[in-house]
Formats: C-alpha cells, sequence, structure tokens
C-alpha cells in the first residue's frame, strides 16, 4: 500500500490520508466498490464476452477475452498503450468493421443477442450503444443541432426542443449554452465541446455509452467535470470508459478490468488480466502484474 | 527536487568537453560558407522565378486594362454588337451567362457526385484510381478536341450549331474539374465526423448528405466557382460547336440557335475591318479577365471560410 493507491482513490472512501498534500479535487461520491464486497448481487450482464479476440490482417490485437459488463456500472479498462483497450471498447459497437482486415472471433452478446450475428444490423447496434471519443469531434454545426441531427434522422421529431435540452442537461452543459444554441459548435471550449458529444450521444437515448479516453484531451478542471459527469450518468445507462489514467479509473469505475501485452502464439497481444471490482483492483490485485501496473512499477 | 535529480542537472556529459571551441569567433567555419552561398544562390532562384510569374499577370493584367479601358461604358455594357458600326457586348455578356449556368447545371451535380463516389464510397479503391485516371487524362484534354467530339455528337446529329452544344462542350471541360476539387475537399473532412456520424446509428448515406456534405460545401463550391472561371473563358471548342450566330441579335435560345458569347466576341470582333474593331475586342477581354479575377478571389475566400467552419 503507497501513497499512490490512496492518490488513485481521489481520497476519497475510507482509506487514511497518507500525509499527500490536498489538491484541488472535485468532491465525488464514493464509487460504491463494496457493493459486491456487501454481499449485494450485481446488476444483470449486459454484455457477455465470450472468448472474443480481435486480429488486424495477421496481427492479433486481442486476445481470447471473457466478462460480462453490468447494467448501470462504470466499467473502467486500463492498461498500457498499445494493449487493446481501445479495440476492445470498438468492438462493443462494431465502430472496429470498417477498419481493413478486421477479424472479430469469439461471441458478444448484447442483453442476449448475437452483436456480430449476420442479421444483426450495425447501425442500429450503434443506435443503442452510443460511443463518444478521444478528441472531442463536434459537427461544424449550431449546438443546438448538433444534438439534434440524430434524433431527427433517427424520426425522433416530436418534443425536438426538449430532448435536446434535456440531453444538454444530462451532460451539465444546458446552463453555459442556454443562451446561444445557434452559435457554432467550434467556439466552445475543448471541454465543452466533449460534453457536448456526450449530449449528443444521450440524446438518441441509447443503452450503453462507450467513452474512449474521454478527457485526456482535456485540462485539469474540465476532466474532473467529465468525472463527475460519468458518475452521474451511470443511474441512466452503462458505461464503460477506457482510460490510461488509473487515478481516473479509480475515481469513477465500480468495475476495472485491466489488460496487458501478453505473448500469445510467440507475439505479443492485448490480454485481459484482472478484472474485478474497482477498490480490490487497486488495493488488493489477485495477479502480480496488475499490482506491477497500478503501483507504477510499469507502464 | 531531490539530492540526485539536482546531481545530474549539474553534470555535464563528458564527451562535450572535446569539443569545446570557446577560443574561436563565431564565423561560419568548415564548409558552412559554401553550403550558406549555395543556399543563398537557391534562394534567389526560387524568388526571381516566382517575380517572373507575378510580372507576367502584371504585364497581361495592365496591358489589358490599358487597352481596354477606354472601351468600357453604360453603352458597351448594355447594347448588342452592331458588327462593324461598333456596339457593345450586352448580348455576348447574356449568351455566356446562358452557356455557362446551363453547362455548370450539367457539371456540378455530375462532378459532386463523382467527388462523393472517389471520396466517400469507394476511397482507394481500384475503381477509384481508375477513375482519377480518367477524369485527370479528361483535364489535361486540349479543349479543341473536347469541340470535335461535341461537334460530332451534337452538331452533325442536329445539323446546326447551338448554345446548348456549347454549353455540354463547356461542362465536359468542367466536369473533372469539379470532381477532383469535390474529392480533395471532401477528403479534408475529419474523419472523426464521419466516425462520430457513425457512432450515432444513423445510415452512412444519411451521414454524408447531413455532416460531410454540408462540412465540405464551402470547398465544393470554392471548385465550382474556379470552374466556372475557366469555362466562361473557354474558346476553342465554342469555335467549332457554337461559333455560327447573328452577332448583331440576343438570340438567347440555346436549343434553337448558336448563342454569343464573350470569347467568341473577342475572337471574331479583332479581326473585322473597322478602326474600332480593335478596341471593342479590348474591352471584352477586359471584361471577361475582370469577371474571372474576381471569381478566383470570391472562390479564395470561400475557401478560406469554409476551412474556418470545418475548424481546420
Amino acid at each position: 500500500m503507497t501513497a499512490s493507491v490512496n492518490d488513485a482513490m481521489g481520497g476519497a472512501g475510507d482509506l487514511p490520508a497518507l500525509g499527500v498534500a490536498p489538491r484541488h479535487r472535485l468532491r465525488l461520491e464514493p464509487a460504491e466498490p463494496d457493493r459486491e464486497a456487501r454481499g449485494e448481487p450485481l446488476p444483470p450482464a449486459v454484455f457477455e464476452i465470450r472468448d472474443m479476440a480481435v486480429h488486424y490482417g495477421s496481427a492479433q490485437a486481442l486476445a481470447e477475452t471473457t466478462l460480462d459488463i453490468h447494467a448501470n456500472t462504470v466499467t473502467a479498462v486500463i492498461g498500457p498503450s498499445g494493449c487493446g483497450k481501445s479495440t476492445f471498447l470498438r468492438s462493443l459497437n462494431r465502430m472496429n468493421d470498417s477498419i481493413p482486415g478486421f477479424r472479430l472471433s469469439g461471441q458478444v452478446l448484447y442483453r442476449g443477442h448475437d452483436l456480430y450475428a449476420p442479421a444483426t444490423s450495425r447501425v442500429e447496434v450503434r443506435r443503442r450503444i452510443g460511443m463518444v471519443f478521444q478528441k472531442p469531434n463536434p459537427f461544424p454545426k449550431s449546438i443546438y443541432d448538433n444534438v439534434a441531427w440524430a434524433p431527427r434522422n433517427l424520426g425522433m421529431r416530436t418534443g425536438l426542443d426538449d430532448r435536446v435540452r434535456h440531453a444538454l442537461e444530462q451532460a451539465a452543459l444546458w446552463d453555459e449554452v442556454k443562451d446561444r444554441l445557434r452559435e457554432s459548435a467550434l467556439r466552445l471550449s475543448g471541454g465543452q465541446q466533449q460534453r457536448l458529444c456526450i449530449a449528443r450521444a444521450i440524446a438518441i437515448e441509447p443503452d450503453v455509452l462507450l467513452l474512449d479516453e474521454p478527457a485526456s484531451a482535456l485540462d485539469p478542471l474540465a476532466t474532473a467535470s467529465i468525472e463527475q459527469l460519468i458518475r452521474a450518468l451511470r443511474h441512466r445507462f452503462t458505461i464503460v470508459v477506457v482510460t490510461h489514467n488509473m487515478q481516473q479509473a479509480a475515481r469513477v469505475a465500480d468495475r476495472t478490468a485491466f489488460f496487458g501485452l501478453e505473448a500469445v502464439d510467440g507475439r505479443r497481444a492485448g490480454t485481459l488480466i484482472e478484472y474485478a471490482p474497482t477498490r480490490t483492483l487497486f488495493t488488493n490485485p489477485a495477479d502480480p502484474r496488475t499490482r506491477d501496473y497500478v503501483s507504477g512499477r510499469f507502464g | 527536487m531531490s539530492a540526485r535529480a539536482a546531481s545530474l542537472a549539474g553534470r555535464r556529459p563528458r564527451g562535450d568537453q572535446g569539443r569545446r571551441t570557446t577560443g574561436t569567433p563565431l564565423r561560419p567555419a568548415g564548409n558552412l560558407r559554401r553550403r550558406a552561398a549555395i543556399s543563398r544562390a537557391a534562394e534567389l532562384a526560387m524568388a526571381s522565378a516566382a517575380a517572373l510569374a507575378v510580372a507576367l499577370l502584371v504585364d497581361v493584367v495592365a496591358t489589358v486594362v490599358a487597352n481596354g479601358a477606354p472601351a468600357i461604358s453604360l453603352a458597351f455594357l448594355t447594347q448588342p454588337s452592331r458588327g462593324l458600326a461598333g456596339g457593345g457586348i450586352a448580348n455576348a455578356l447574356v449568351g455566356s451567362a446562358v452557356m455557362v449556368a446551363l453547362a455548370a447545371a450539367i457539371a456540378i451535380p455530375l462532378g459532386v457526385l463523382i467527388g462523393l463516389l472517389l471520396s466517400e464510397v469507394a476511397p482507394g479503391s481500384r475503381l477509384a484510381s481508375a477513375l482519377e485516371l480518367v477524369l485527370d487524362m479528361l483535364q489535361g484534354l486540349p479543349t479543341v478536341l473536347v469541340g470535335v467530339f461535341v461537334f460530332g455528337l451534337i452538331v452533325t446529329a442536329e445539323h446546326k450549331e447551338t448554345g446548348l452544344a456549347g454549353a455540354v462542350a463547356l461542362s465536359i471541360i468542367m466536369l473533372p474539374l469539379i470532381a477532383r476539387s469535390s474529392q480533395q475537399v471532401l477528403a479534408l473532412v475529419p474523419g472523426t465526423l464521419r466516425e462520430a456520424a457513425d457512432a450515432l446509428g444513423v445510415d452512412r448515406w444519411r451521414a454524408v448528405l447531413g455532416v460531410t456534405l454540408p462540412a465540405a460545401a464551402g470547398g465544393i463550391a470554392t471548385g465550382a466557382l474556379l470552374a466556372i472561371a475557366r469555362a466562361a473563358g473557354e474558346t476553342a471548342p465554342l469555335l467549332l460547336v457554337d461559333g455560327l450566330y447573328d452577332p448583331a441579335a440576343f438570340q438567347l435560345d440555346p436549343i434553337a440557335h448558336g448563342v454569343p458569347s464573350v470569347p467568341m466576341f473577342i475572337y471574331t470582333t479583332y479581326d473585322l475591318p473597322a478602326p474600332s474593331a480593335l478596341s471593342l475586342a479590348w474591352g471584352a477581354a477586359l471584361v471577361l479577365l475582370s469577371g474571372v479575377l474576381v471569381a478566383n478571389i470570391g472562390a479564395r475566400i470561400l475557401l478560406a471560410r469554409s476551412r474556418r467552419r470545418m475548424g481546420l
């Protein structure tokens, strides 16, 4: 147990402060990792991932992975660069399909339905499983039109103004933009743009939100507000967040999956090493490789 | 900072000490003098070449302005040509506008569709590279050949030269310009926008129409404007397919007759055995040049605005 772990827990919870000077930090409700420890049953699984492996051409990006992702839970995916975190995430809403050479084996069940079955429409998959990217990517349209574009195209035209407002409120952006909804979204700051992208994603009421390093391009204050948002949104959505920032995982996630690079058939591929409640993973990891990583000894 | 870090910062790499030349003045040494001379000569050559290009344009513009300005008057712009008796270029201006508008109406939709195919549907495919080659060859085709082609296609079939034939010839010249510029501008639209649209569960074609195309609209318009400017000054194909018309009349039905045009006015008036004719031809050249310059500057402004809007 070192200071870095306490730091990782954001000072929240019952860990004693080990003489670390208090920094500006948003008050976050603790990530409830004790839910499982208290013997409460986990919410039902939204994703049941069975032996999922991913190749790009002849290169294996992800070794066979099996895990469940639970409803209304924030699941973080951490690991060093190149360990297949993003590949894993993007396989959950078929964003990898457009990458040449992409091949997936095994099975990904979303609420019991095979995500990669021939009859599955990937457009419909993405309607239910939304995604927010590393770099904010608002459309070069007005703030309003950014949020309203997808609902309009998906035929959700009634009460569009309310829908836009509600999405912006959920993304904690409404108060900042309510007087300039017609302005270009490109004039917003980076943090505001990212919250706009989250509003855009939730405006079509998806079931799951996939966040691919949503705060890595943002400054610390904007990062804090995104993290707060993630905690709040889990009541309505199931959230999977990829991050290279362990502290962030510790602050926002209920459960955390740690991926590493391991030799598979003589070549290195991303491999799931440990998947556990966040607090367990950070304070009492079962695998020595996890322990080395979370204590900062590699990666 | 720890004591170890401080000692690291204070230590000098050992190899550095051998290369210390603190005594000599800071003048070029070794081959630096020769390299600097070559560099200066190359810079001079580049600057001269650029100056030559600018000087050529300035000379052309100055000559056209000097010779054409005396002919410009309200009557010159508002009255039709009266052949040997003088007159103006109103009918040629309107004729050119009709023909270029027709050509644009044909070439812009086709060109943008081809650009979308190249950039959104089959980028990097074998089809795309074959199509790019075809477009580039079409763009390099001598325009008189375009005239010959349209002559065979339309004029011989109809047994008359018409404004429509002229417009078709101009549209063939515009098409590769618009298709390639649309492709290039569409390729500038950040891939992250397509990804964002994909991730919202919206069909591909709706994403293209709703996000990619609007983001590129300014740049596509820029390309179209440049193509229009190019077509407006095109003469060779018109000589073949739209050279027979009554130069003194407003013949503006492009299907029924030949239609007058500014380039053809310049070409025919220049040859007329009347003392004022040369001046009229210069005047028309000045009008044409002004139009092309305005179109080019407009295109630049449009492009800058659309790049800003795209966030580039």
